[in-house]
């Protein structure tokens, strides 16, 4: 490590030529990356960049606040539609609207904070599902919302800019999901963000250093929903319909998934958690094309469950490498990486 | 009522918890820049009488004065603005920051960065940096103060007891409080470092003007540093007085040497 000449040096993101030397790559991959790949791999990082946000978002009330919510498909919900009605009701533009559609979410969210300054844990995690399972019954019911059919997302247009393909909404959501995840990490170097861990670690050491529990939980929640909500707009584009079943409570269920699998209280480990689980659950569902495996899966899902067992297989294989990955490192996918970094810095020995 | 201007003052303070009278009419006055003590044996109410000056619980009567305000009823992050900072007896640290970052949590309530340019802070110029920058600097004055350079980028759960005794006082102090709370701060620790921590209460009281509440067992380090002492049993005060007053009260040694 170099020499560190004043304190700015110390909190600074990148503090080595090393790391600069990666972050421009990861920049300059990202952005050849949807030159070189072909239609499908754009649409699945799409789906990653996505899922990138609302982990980085979940994690931040989690993982860092040490609060839980299993009604995080609400906020998603709430984000999708919150956007796309924006735009066709109230002819907003699409920056507005997403921004509208997020910080509706975040007003749920800030909502929803309020009896998690009462409730813990097992008790937290039931009102928030009651909330995600209440969201998508109303929005079911309201035909404002299109009702169980669903509603269609609008053109996408930025300025005189459309959108249409899945590589022009590469563009968009990357450059979304890169920023917001930047945001977050730096949030949580700062003020407000050792405000958040204190809260999680001893709130009763928090508040009596001048920490004010009320804001900072509902300011956990209201953050975290706005992830969401934003992820969620982007959604709404990416699927081009929307309906209340895209939003059921399994995937809130999901979205806890992937922020323990990637690493509680880490937003690199977000990052991987929302790539490697969504990789995970995409080719999942072609499970059935893999040679001489899928065959065999096919035969054993046939003979054994009913016919339309394969996404049955999916989600036991799903849930078999998400217990092994958790039993294994309970850090997540972090810990392995943090392991990987010591062995390589301690190599050979 | 006290017709002159006080520091801190308690007057009548009691609690109950379902029926136990935990504090029963406890009443004292500190000195500003002094160092008051609260001795007693185990559950006499010693850490209850700081909970409710912290605002953790809420008396069922009696008064807090501070600075000529009654603070009952306030919240606990309110009654840390005024100025009163504390110690727990069993460490709350924030086990999975560092050392750097707990401290610097201390100066929560000095610090601006909201979350808008916390969220924004990309270049040295920045708000958020800035913010940070400042901070850091007071916090480096007190891991100088307190001998924490090792620890200053570890974290705090796997640290010794001593050092994390040590840490929670640096937190506290970051604060900058007027009136410091300490919450038995000796123990856990070997005779060296309660030597140490002996000079750094002293250096707290003379150099940084902060007046103290201490609770401690360690009869040595009491006699040594306290101004004044307060000796309570079963939540009712035995007796108020100077070190050498308290030390030769008869219901003192009876509280604390048993009856013959």
């Amino acid at each position: 490590m170099d020499m560190k000449r004043d304190y700015y040096e110390d909190i600074q993101l990148l503090d080595s030529r090393i790391l600069w030397f990666w972050f421009i790559m990861l920049v300059a991959s990202l952005a050849i990356f949807p030159f070189l790949a072909p239609n499908y791999y754009i649409y699945m990082a799409n789906y990653m960049a996505i899922h990138v946000i609302v982990t980085v978002g979940l994690n931040i009330l989690v993982g860092y606040t040490g609060q839980i919510s299993l009604g995080h498909a609400g906020f998603f919900a709430i984000g999708a539609y919150g956007t796309v009605l924006s735009m066709t009701a109230l002819h907003l533009p699409f920056p507005i609207a997403l921004l509208a559609g997020a910080f509706i979410a975040a007003f749920f969210g800030f909502i929803l904070g309020l009896p998690a300054l009462r409730l813990e844990g097992p008790y937290l995690a039931i009102a928030t599902l009651g909330f995600g399972m209440a969201i998508t019954q109303v929005i079911g019911r309201w035909q404002v919302f299109g009702g169980r059919m669903g509603i269609e997302a609008p053109d996408l247009s930025i300025g005189s800019y459309i959108l249409e393909s899945d590589r022009q909404l590469y563009f968009l959501i990357v450059t979304v999901a890169f920023l917001l995840t930047l945001a977050a990490r730096n949030l949580m170097k700062t003020r407000v963000g050792r405000a958040f861990i204190a809260i999680r670690d001893s709130d009763i050491a928090a508040e009596t250093m001048g920490v004010n529990l009320t804001f900072y939980k509902t300011l956990a929640f209201a953050v975290s929903a706005f992830y969401a909500g934003i992820a969620g707009g982007l959604m709404a584009f990416l699927l081009g319909f929307i309906n209340p079943s895209s939003f059921n409570f399994i995937l809130s269920i999901y979205f806890l998934a992937f922020v323990i699998v990637g690493g509680l209280g880490s937003i690199f480990g977000s990052i991987m958690g929302g790539v490697f689980m969504t990789w995970l659950m995409l080719t999942l569902d072609k499970v059935q094309e893999l040679p001489y495996l899928g065959s065999i899966l096919i035969t054993f899902s046939e003979r054994w469950m009913n016919l339309t067992g394969l996404p049955n297989i999916a989600s036991i294989i799903f849930g078999l490498i998400v217990v092994l990955l958790v039993v294994f490192e309970p850090l997540g996918l972090y810990g392995f990486w943090i392991r990987t970094k010591i062995y390589w810095k301690t190599w050979p020995f | 009522m006290p017709t002159t201007y006080q520091f801190f003052n308690i007057e009548n303070l009691s609690i109950s918890f379902g029926g136990l009278m935990a504090v029963d009419k406890v009443g004292f006055v500190v000195e500003q820049g002094s160092i008051f003590s609260i001795i007693g044996p185990n559950g006499a109410g010693k850490t209850t009488i700081f909970n409710c000056i912290s605002g953790l619980y809420r008396p069922d009567s009696g008064k807090i004065n501070f600075s000529g305000e009654d603070i009952i009823g306030l919240k606990p992050h309110t009654i840390a603005r005024l100025g009163i900072a504390r110690t727990f007896q069993n460490i709350e640290l924030f086990s999975r920051m560092t050392t750097m970052e707990n401290l610097m949590l201390g100066r929560h309530i000095h610090m601006k960065t909201g979350i808008w340019s916390g969220a924004t802070f990309y270049r040295r110029g920045s708000r958020a940096a800035q913010d940070e920058i400042k901070h850091r600097e007071h916090v480096e004055e007190i891991i100088d103060l307190l001998d924490l350079q090792a620890a200053r980028n570890q974290f705090v759960g796997g640290l010794p007891y001593g050092t994390q005794k040590l840490i929670e006082l640096g937190r506290a102090l970051a604060l900058e409080p007027k009136l410091l709370l300490l919450d038995e701060p000796s123990a856990g620790m070997n005779s060296e470092e309660k030597q140490d921590l002996i000079f750094w209460i002293k250096d707290i009281q003379d150099e940084l003007g902060v007046t103290i509440l201490l609770i401690e067992h360690d009869m040595k380090l009491i006699m040594d540093i306290s101004d004044r002492i307060l000796a309570i049993n079963f939540g009712k005060p035995i007796m108020e007085g100077t070190p050498a007053e308290v030390q030769k009260h008869p219901e003192v040694l009876k509280a604390y040497l048993g009856e013959d």
